[in-house]
């Protein structure tokens, strides 16, 4: 008799809670945007890379669309889905050059060659621990944290890694600093801030200048500690953002420009506004910034500032004038929209989770917003005149 | 009883060479030997626990496929096991949902402790020596026991073999070796020894080597069904090669028992890792060398009784990415405890006890990292305790009172602070049977943040709280045993519960470069049922059929914040629905085992979304075992197949586990 309830309760047990089925490839989801569509923009749509937490090999690119106003979460794996694990474990930057999609993917150490339209896969680049990517003259540059190990090997440097963008295969390779992150081109130099991220407290603070002919480092401009992002604006100076050291050293923002005479790259400012991300727009950078207060209070220290890139001041403390940010966590990444000037922000929130996509007007308002994968960080914007 | 087997023990047992080496001394001293009544080490207290353990022991444990201690505790009710899979994968174990650092594993007597990251290992515990593992919820509602011991919100007591001699024999040894699947190769020994008549010790060694191989598969179809991709890789660098040896001596005393007890662990191991595109293989190792010596001391002076224990460890890890691709990592951790315990009890009346109990223990970590402030905590605790045994009522009330002590170097150490921690347990016997029982309890406890939430370099938070658990548990067990009837044996028994943790320790971001701190920032609301029965039939004169099986329902619902998009989701990794089977069947020389495991849909992390969400996995495991007696060698060869229908799995997402696998033991016992 009990033996009779107990096995009804196990049997009970499988049907209510379900059997084991064939595990799906995800589906990507649509969503409609009210508000988004604007068609006639000359830009197709946008594409985000979202990180995912190291490990959770989560990492997923979602399309917007704004001729349809429709929003597509998890784009990838529906398109390609005979690729073993999908995307892969922590996408750091996303970027189109001709009619190709490069998603740059840290911790499954490759670069992601795709579509610029269809997403489909076109084939992969392997790059230990690669970080960011930019392109010049038919060839992509990716910077990694590890290069070949010469003589420290528990310290190595980083490197710069160049990539055809026809065969994508890679063509060249130069030492740089430690921890390269971000780089950016003016002329046929490619600057690229050094971080020393594997160094603490010992960063580094340099941006190297490769020469792009030669590919060779010639110089090692000394900017301030853990570097991290660098953009030239209109006039061509480049801002260079240092992330501090997290205890005494804050985070701020450096300017380099071009001194006539000797016609190198050479700080002429330092702003005190901190800096994790920003985008330039016309005369206008947005920077943005999220810390723990080091005392380990749950309050997080958050910074939405507007700088004139001309004169180099702070025009305004918050580019968020509708009190939207009290909703928003982690600002994380953003990118503005090259036609409409509307500043696209991420929430990645506690990093586990899903993400928030906000767009603004560039008064300020939120115009809408969508859930995005999880740790939505860098964006790409597709300009409708690409298509083939 | 032994001399004369001498040439067989050699014959079976080749290989461990101590166990040959004593034995031949055995035999001299053997020959002077008394033979006395049996000495029998157990309690000299009558059993007094309010409400009883879920026990596995003897052959119930040793039938289960089982490696560890951490496979043989699937079996519970209320537990999830973390597997990352393999031999040398890290097990851990989670009591009703509350978490990890809020189980309490006392071995022997004595609690581990890990003050680094609060975390015990189980999978390092290996089944060979151990006689009993019992699962108390809440606390063992003994109110004899360490203070610490009333301290956690639920408690796992493992119980190593004491030897235990009957008239005439001097010694008892058994060798074995087991191996399998994953390259296993796992020889042991034990040696037990009657010294006196009030003395005895045993030795156990232990050797684990395993390459850690296995076949897994992951295969995905799209949507309508069609084949996406399907591939089988092999597991790499989840190798091990570990030792365990264990010496006891133990001593009865005319109102009382003593206990030594020394312990060394020593592994290094590979650390699979996850597996992501594009990565199947990491770098990363870790080498463990953990020593304990503990000791025990229990006497009854008329109606007071103590129990007085010691204990020194020395925990060693040393932790090394080797990863190309990666950060180089080598660091060295170097954890020491001391502890000391008495606890007292006395009897007022035959239905009224009192306890009192202090417990000392100083903590320390060092590392060889940067910036690594060096803690020393000392933790004082005591507590208060009463027992009322009427005739169907019993009932425990206890206070914890806990004081700790930080000392850092170098930097300034957060302010001391005192917790008070009281629980009830009582139970009713409703009807004059004493075959059914309603049972109760309530019990508020905590843990302390550990060395690692405080204190690790960056990302530590030394303004933490600790983490709050309050529970409520009621429930009801039923009892059957009858020597004559077709049911032997039969036993059902459930408990409802209420449980709610505050202030959880998370992880949270700092926002930059991916930097974390850890935050008082979670509060979770469990609801559960467990339901666990047993029954023993005996169809046939000399067949016994034994059924055991245990389901679990648990809610346990983040409830922190309504903004977040996880608000009153399940938390990751707890299924709603879990449990398992056991059908074993003994027909003379012979059993056959048969067990079943499942664990329901669960989700990896805190949403509750389609891409968070993990399939339930069930697995079966088959074994079967013969015992053959040669004069008075017992020999027992078992044959174990696991995950039988080679099921593809994670119990952890991307941490595949093995498709089916054998393993054979051989024992040979003298």
């Amino acid at each position: 008799m009990k033996k009779a309830t107990l096995l009804t309760t196990i049997a009970l047990t499988i049907t209510i809670a379900g059997c084991r089925e064939d595990e799906t490839v995800i589906p990507t989801e649509y969503e409609t945007i009210s508000g988004l569509a604007s068609p006639g923009t000359g830009i197709a749509g946008l594409y985000l890379i979202n990180e995912g937490n190291m490990g959770s090999n989560k990492c997923t690119i979602d399309w917007l669309d704004f001729e349809n106003g429709v929003y597509a979460r998890n784009f990838y794996a529906e398109r390609n889905p005979e690729v073993v694990k999908e995307l892969g474990d922590v996408g750091n930057d996303i970027a189109l050059y001709g009619s190709k999609l490069y998603a740059v993917i840290n911790c499954s150490h490759k670069v992601e060659v795709m579509d610029a339209h269809s997403g489909k896969r076109i084939g992969q680049v392997d790059i230990p621990n690669c970080r960011y990517i930019r392109f010049h003259r038919g060839k992509a540059y990716v910077s990694s944290y590890v290069g070949p190990v010469l003589v420290d090997p528990n310290a190595p440097k980083g490197a710069i890694y160049q990539i055809d963008t026809l065969s994508l295969s890679i063509t060249g390779q130069v030492t740089v600093g430690y921890q390269p992150e971000e780089m950016e081109i003016a002329g046929d130099s490619l600057y690229v801030a050094n971080s020393g991220g594997y160094r603490a407290p010992d960063y580094d603070n340099t941006l190297s200048v490769v020469d792009l002919n030669e590919l060779r480092q010639v110089r090692q401009i000394p900017v301030g500690i853990n570097l991290h992002r660098v953009r030239r604006d209109a006039e061509g100076k480049l801002w260079v953002s240092s992330r501090g050291n997290h205890i005494s050293e804050p985070s701020r923002l450096m300017v380099l420009e071009k001194n006539v005479r000797t016609g190198d790259m050479e700080v002429t400012d330092t702003i005190s506004v901190a800096c994790s991300n920003m985008a330039i727009y016309g005369d206008r950078l947005y920077a943005i910034s999220a810390s723990q207060d080091e005392a380990g209070n749950n309050g997080t220290n958050v910074s939405y500032a507007v700088i004139d890139t001309k004169t180099r001041t702070l025009i305004a403390d918050n580019f968020i004038t509708d009190g939207t940010e009290r909703r928003i966590a982690v600002p994380y990444g953003i990118a503005v929209h090259p036609a409409t000037g509307d500043i696209y922000l991420t929430d990645a929130k506690n990093y586990v989770s899903s993400g928030t996509l906000y767009c603004f007007t560039p008064e300020g308002n939120m115009r809408w917003s969508v859930r995005t994968g999880d740790i939505p960080s860098a964006i790409c914007f597709l300009p409708t005149g690409s298509q083939q | 009883m032994c001399q004369t087997k001498q040439t067989r023990l050699a014959a079976a047992a080749i290989f461990i060479a101590v166990v040959l080496g004593v034995q031949g001394a055995e035999k001299e001293k053997s020959d002077t030997t008394l033979s006395l009544g049996e000495v029998t080490v157990t309690a000299v207290r009558p059993q007094t626990e309010v409400i009883p353990a879920q026990k596995l022991s003897g052959k119930d444990l040793e039938r289960l496929n089982s490696n560890s201690v951490a496979d043989a505790l699937r079996y519970f009710s209320g537990v999830q096991v973390k597997d990352y899979g393999g031999v040398g994968g890290i097990k851990t174990v989670n009591i009703r949902s509350m978490g990890t650092n809020h189980t309490g594993v006392v071995y022997d007597g004595i609690e581990l402790g890990n003050a680094q990251n609060g975390q015990i290992d189980l999978g390092q515990f290996s089944l060979d020596n151990v006689e009993a593992i019992s699962l108390y919820n809440g606390q063992k509602s003994d109110i004899l026991q360490p203070a610490r011991d009333f301290g956690s919100a639920g408690s796992i007591y493992i119980r190593t073999k004491t030897p235990r001699f009957n008239n005439g024999e001097t010694f008892h040894a058994r060798a074995g070796v087991r191996f399998g699947s994953f390259d296993l190769l796992n020889p042991s020994a034990l040696l037990e020894l009657r010294l006196s008549d009030h003395v005895n010790a045993s030795l156990s060694a232990e050797w684990i080597n395993s390459s850690g191989k296995y076949k897994f598969r992951y295969r995905r179809v799209n949507p309508a069904g069609e084949l996406a991709y399907d591939t089988t890789a092999v597991r790499q660098n989840g190798d091990i090669n570990a030792t365990r040896i264990e010496c006891n001596l133990n001593g009865t005393l005319e109102a009382g028992e003593w206990h030594l007890k020394v312990y060394n662990y020593n592994s290094e191991r590979g650390v699979p890792g996850a597996i992501v595109n594009n990565v199947w293989r990491r770098g990363e190792r870790i080498w463990d060398n953990n020593s304990f010596a503990q000791g025990s001391y229990t006497s009854t002076f008329g109606n007071f009784t103590t129990l007085n224990n010691l204990k020194y460890s020395f925990y060693r890890t040393h932790y090394v990415n080797n990863d190309d691709k990666q950060i180089k990592v080598d660091n060295l951790y170097r954890q020491r405890e001391l502890y000391f315990s008495t606890a007292n009890e006395l009897m007022v009346r035959r239905w009224w006890r009192l306890s009192a109990s202090y417990d000392f223990m100083w903590n320390t970590l060092d590392a060889d990292m940067y910036g690594f402030a060096r803690p020393d905590r000392t933790t004082n605790l005591i507590s208060l305790a009463t027992a009322l045994n009427f005739a169907r009522v019993k009932a425990q009330g206890s206070i914890l009172g806990t004081f700790i002590h930080d000392r850092l170097r170098g930097q300034q150490a957060p302010p001391d602070r005192h917790v008070f921690t009281p629980a009830v347990y009582a139970s009713f016997q409703p009807a004059r049977s004493r075959d059914f029982l309603l049972r109760a309890f309530f019990k508020k406890s905590f843990r302390m943040p550990t060395f690692n939430d405080l204190y690790y370099a960056d990302m530590g938070n030394s303004k933490l709280n600790p983490e709050k658990v309050t529970q409520y548990n009621f429930g009801a067990i039923y009892t059957h045993t009858s020597s004559t009837s077709f049911i032997a044996e039969g036993r059902l028994s459930a408990d409802a519960y209420y449980n709610r943790v505050s202030d959880k320790i998370v992880a949270y971001p700092k926002g930059q470069q991916f930097r974390w701190t850890m935050l008082n920032l979670g509060l979770v609301d469990i609801r559960g049922v467990d339901v666990s029965g047993l029954v023993t039939v005996r169809p046939a004169r000399e067949l016994f059929l034994t059924l055991r099986a245990q389901y679990t329902f648990q809610r346990a619902i983040d409830v922190t914040n309504p903004a977040d998009n996880y608000y009153r989701d399940q938390i990751p990794y707890i299924p709603r629905h879990s449990g398992s089977a056991v059908v074993n069947a003994t027909w003379r020389q012979w059993n056959l085992n048969y067990s079943f495991i499942y664990v329901g849909e669960r989700y990896n992390q805190q949403e509750n979304i389609r891409y968070n969400y993990t399939q339930p996995w069930y697995t079966s495991d088959i074994s079967v075992s013969r015992d053959i007696n040669i004069g008075k060698v017992g020999l027992r060869v078992l044959l174990e197949v696991n995950n039988l229908l080679s099921q593809d799995y994670d119990v952890i997402l991307n941490y595949p586990m093995p498709k089916r696998n054998w393993r054979t033991t051989i024992t040979v016992n003298i």
